[in-house]
């Protein structure tokens, strides 16, 4: 079938406000979330290439929905609301430990005023949700510089959360619940009695987390906080003079997107690592964050997808191709290779395509719509 | 050419003065705008009218001066207040969010009435769904009668000058303004545009009787669109009055001829 | 009670590590006035600068050379490299993006420092190699006046005055050369600039030529005293909140700035930091710049901003 709206015509201002108001895409979409709800199950059920083994699961398709989620949070700060974030590592430590401590059981002795705020182990969904919430009020405090300061400086009041957070959460005891090491594992999932262990429950629960959120996203960033945010992006003082209140647009930012970080790295610690230690949460994971979004497209939601699995997928080339071509990389070179692979992407990407594969791909669309003819 | 009620006034800016630093931008400068008018700032550059509109919707505060409008005396106004009292206003450098499509950026002008909250919004459901799509109405109203709605769904930093700068009219006008500021809003465009552009500023005028005050340089257009003049030159009120009254002021020609006062 | 002795002691020596951060955000500063690019390789270019000098002059003296003339190719060679690199940059990088958004190029340079690490190590390595340009040996002052004296290291010594002969020579530049003047005149307006015939390609070259030589400095005093290793990159990230402290485009505000980071952090390291668990000099200086933000959004030293529309 021909990629063409013709015919599609559309009699109501909800049909041409739908998330893609043309047919082929929807169908697109149908058959991708098919693919992930129904056909990587079955498959993983049956044992079925690629699924023999777990490693596709575990390795790749786990880490690829949970960065994905919180690429989708960085794109909603840095993409949609122009607030650049070095930091989102720091987010993300701040679900899981909030997640770890309320997923555990907190106890805050209060000896000097003669009692102790304790709260029993919550239930593990309620703990993610939660240390998102946590996250959400954290980046909120730190959001408040952005109203004086801009662009760059806020790059560095975003550092301050990372180099903070790194530090409170390797030296301050509480929150790793006293642990030597500093080392800590997540409860058990335990969703309504229903145990989450094996690779492909793990799977399906990342799945259903990141198709809900991606879902809120997109209606949030087509709607009129989106607009808002959008508006602060691309001319704050413009915004400001239409009736914009820059400090509720940029603050929301920073709460939905902190809170989607937190979700995501409640997930990362609690599913994907199950024991972690800080340094999962470094400026390196920022970085890597900031380099998704901005391969996969700022501003896109689908772009935090594609930016999260070219991430993901390009190191693990890096180690098959040499080998299969008979020429063995030390792991060194190949890790120093994604670094000069990744920079030149990104350089390459500012200058011919800012916002990522992701416009690339609609670029595509708009000539398959077209095609035979250029215009 | 309908004639404004001469009594009411809508805005008042009296004994205005702006300096940075050592520039002063404006001196003691006052004007009323009458409700339902077409006022026009005219003078020649660096004369400070873009710092008057700027004064009056609070992204300049003035040093000195107070401010009247809708019977309310301020020292300063602020960008929110100016934009929640129905002050709009478009920029002289189109000031458009260039990201966006020609539709959003109208749609953006309807933030101040639209009320659903981050949860609603998120669920996209319900009265948010339909407030979104009322909002949605009401916008391509106006996208109608600005004529421009095959480029309802094109970013606008592919648009070219002259339909940016409708657009950024659409969005002015989407605030559902009681008093609208446009700043040169046909600098750069061919006759056939300004044209166009004329019709429209009437037309606003007439239809939903907005008070309109505007910066232009095009004398003809400025002596056929506005019920009354203001004349700066550096920063100081030379003239006030009827495009006739204006026309025939010797101090209006000397700064316009650069003669020495 | 704290001792006179030991907190002139940690003072000097926060001070004098202090000058480090400060030749770093000098490099920052320098690129930000002239091309209002926020820099992020810039601790990037400092790995690549020790990188080929250290590499280069172990190469040198293992084949013989005398060590003099060994230091003085390695130097030679280690600038050829950061010329190279200012040339690429300006090539294929900043050039392309002329009169893009400041944000836009803030995160090029993300990009350039990737791969400038990636390529650095991959050329020359990535174990820590040891560089021994300048003495390291401990003076003892103040033996009469303090019971213990005053531990200074000569090394921190030699990197004040480093760095006051580096920015001496750089004011000068700015001020009395031609080039400098153009340089200045880049920085208040590109595109006047360019209309008035001022290459502002050349220029940029220039600037990224002027701020790797003086990460090849940096490179000398922190390689011997650190080692020639990766983590350089991330002291070189302090010079960030330096900057932010300083005033983004001042030089006095960077030196200052690092003085005030490098005595900040290590007096409150040894003199807070035992009550609430140690390491706060890891984050320190940026709560510090955070805390500059909140009252005084331009810095110390730097200009105030407008904003027009």
């Amino acid at each position: 079938m021909l990629y063409r709206e013709a015919g599609q015509f559309k009699t109501t201002y909800a049909e041409d406000m739908a998330i893609f108001p043309i047919r082929q895409d929807r169908m697109a979409l149908a058959i991708l979330l098919g693919i992930a709800f129904i056909g990587v199950p079955l498959l993983a059920d049956f044992d079925i290439w690629p699924f023999g083994s777990d490693y596709l699961l575990r390795a790749i398709l786990l880490p690829f929905l949970i960065l994905a989620l919180a690429a989708i949070g960085v794109n909603i700060l840095v993409g949609y609301c122009g607030q650049i974030s070095l930091g989102s590592g720091a987010f993300m430590a701040i679900g899981a430990y909030s997640a770890y401590k309320l997923g555990t059981g907190v106890h805050i002795p209060l000896a000097w005023l003669g009692f102790a705020i304790s709260i029993p182990p919550l239930p593990v969904l309620l703990s993610i949700l939660l240390g998102g919430l946590a996250a959400a009020v954290v980046g909120i405090l730190f959001g408040i510089p952005s109203l004086r300061i801009k662009g760059l400086y806020l790059a560095v009041a975003t550092l301050a959360a990372q180099f903070f957070f790194d530090w409170v959460f390797l030296r301050v005891p509480w929150f790793t619940n006293y642990a030597p090491s500093g080392s800590v594992s997540a409860p058990t999932l335990d969703f309504f009695g229903l145990n989450v262990g094996t690779p492909i429950e793990r799977y399906m629960l990342c799945l259903i987390f990141v198709t809900v959120f991606a879902f809120l996203a997109k209606n949030l960033v087509r709607g009129n906080l989106g607009r808002q945010w959008m508006a602060i992006r691309d001319m704050d003082i413009a915004a400001e003079l239409i009736g914009i209140r820059p400090l509720y647009a940029k603050l929301t930012a920073f709460a939905v997107s902190s809170f989607i970080i937190g979700v995501a790295g409640a997930l990362w610690a609690f599913v994907y690592l199950g024991s972690w230690e800080p340094l999962a949460f470094s400026i390196e994971r920022s970085l890597q964050l900031l380099f998704m979004v901005i391969i996969g497209g700022l501003g896109s939601i689908m772009g935090s997808f594609i930016g999260a699995a070219f991430i993901l997928i390009l190191p693990i080339m890096l180690n098959l191709l040499p080998t299969q071509l008979g020429v063995p990389l030390s792991t060194e070179t190949i890790t120093h290779l994604e670094f000069i692979i990744f920079g030149s992407l990104i350089c390459y990407l500012l200058i011919k395509e800012p916002h990522g594969f992701a416009r690339l791909i609609s670029i595509g669309k708009e000539k398959l719509r077209l095609w035979p003819f250029p215009y | 050419m309908r004639m404004p009620d001469a009594s009411e006034i809508l805005l008042q800016v009296e004994g205005v003065s702006l300096a940075f630093g050592g520039v002063k931008a404006l001196r003691d400068v006052s004007l009323d705008i009458r409700k339902g008018e077409i006022r026009a700032i005219i003078g020649p550059n660096g004369a400070g009218k873009t710092s008057m509109l700027n004064v009056i919707n609070g992204f300049y505060h003035p040093n000195r001066g107070a401010i009247t409008f809708k019977g309310r005396t301020r020292a300063q106004m602020q960008p929110f207040e100016a934009s929640r009292g129905g002050i709009a206003r478009t920029f002289q450098n189109v000031a458009l969010f260039k990201g966006m499509s020609a539709l959003d950026n109208i749609m953006a002008g309807r933030t101040l009435k639209m009320r659903r909250g981050l949860l609603w919004q998120m669920l996209r459901f319900g009265p948010a769904l339909a407030e979104e799509i009322e909002h949605r109405h009401r916008v391509e109203e106006i996208i109608d009668f600005l004529e421009i709605e095959p480029i309802r769904k094109v970013p606008v930093a592919r648009l070219p000058y002259g339909l940016q700068k409708r657009v950024e009219l659409g969005r002015a006008l989407a605030m559902e303004p009681d008093l609208l500021l446009l700043d040169e809003p046909m600098a750069g465009m061919n006759l056939e545009e300004k044209k166009d552009m004329s019709r429209f500023i009437l037309d606003v005028n007439d239809y939903y009787g907005t008070t309109i005050a505007l910066i232009e340089h095009d004398m003809a257009v400025v002596m056929d669109l506005s019920h009354r003049v203001v004349v700066l030159d550096h920063g100081v009120k030379i003239a006030d009055g009827t495009p006739d009254e204006v026309k025939k002021n010797q101090g209006v020609i000397d700064a316009y001829l650069g003669i020495a006062h | 009670m704290i001792a006179l002795g030991q907190f002139l002691e940690v003072l000097i020596g926060g001070l004098m590590s202090g000058v480090l951060y400060s030749l770093v955000a000098l490099g920052f500063v320098l690129i930000f006035k002239a091309s209002g690019v926020f820099n992020f390789a810039q601790g990037a270019m400092v790995l690549l600068a020790g990188l080929a000098l250290v590499r280069s002059l172990d190469l040198l003296v293992a084949n013989g050379f005398p060590i003099w003339i060994a230091i003085v190719l390695g130097i030679g060679f280690a600038a050829v490299i950061m010329a190279i690199t200012a040339w690429l940059i300006e090539r294929f990088v900043i050039g392309p993006l002329v009169n893009q958004n400041a944000l836009t190029l803030f995160m090029s340079t993300i990009g350039v420092t990737f791969v400038l690490e990636g390529a650095a190590q991959m050329i020359f390595g990535s174990d820590v190699y040891p560089l021994r340009l300048f003495p390291t040996d401990i003076w003892l002052l103040f033996e009469s006046h303090f019971p213990g004296g005053i531990l200074v290291n000569q090394l921190d010594v030699w990197g004040g005055l480093i760095a006051g002969i580096l920015v001496a020579g750089l004011a000068i530049f700015f001020q009395q050369t031609k080039t400098g003047r153009a340089l200045r005149a880049v920085a208040d307006d590109h595109m006047a600039a360019q209309s008035v015939g001022i290459p502002i390609g050349w220029i940029w070259f220039v600037v990224w030529l002027v701020a790797g030589l003086v990460a090849l400095v940096a490179a000398t005093v922190w390689g011997t005293k650190l080692g020639v290793q990766f983590s350089i990159t991330f002291l070189a990230l302090k010079a960030l909140p330096v900057l932010i402290i300083g005033g983004l485009t001042s030089v006095p505000g960077a030196i200052v700035g690092g003085l005030i980071v490098g005595a900040g952090e290590k007096l409150a390291e040894v003199f807070l930091g035992s009550h609430i668990g140690g390491g706060i000099e890891y984050w320190f200086a940026y709560v510090l710049a955070l805390a500059v933000l909140l009252v005084r959004p331009q810095g110390l030293f730097g200009e105030r901003i407008i904003e027009r529309i």
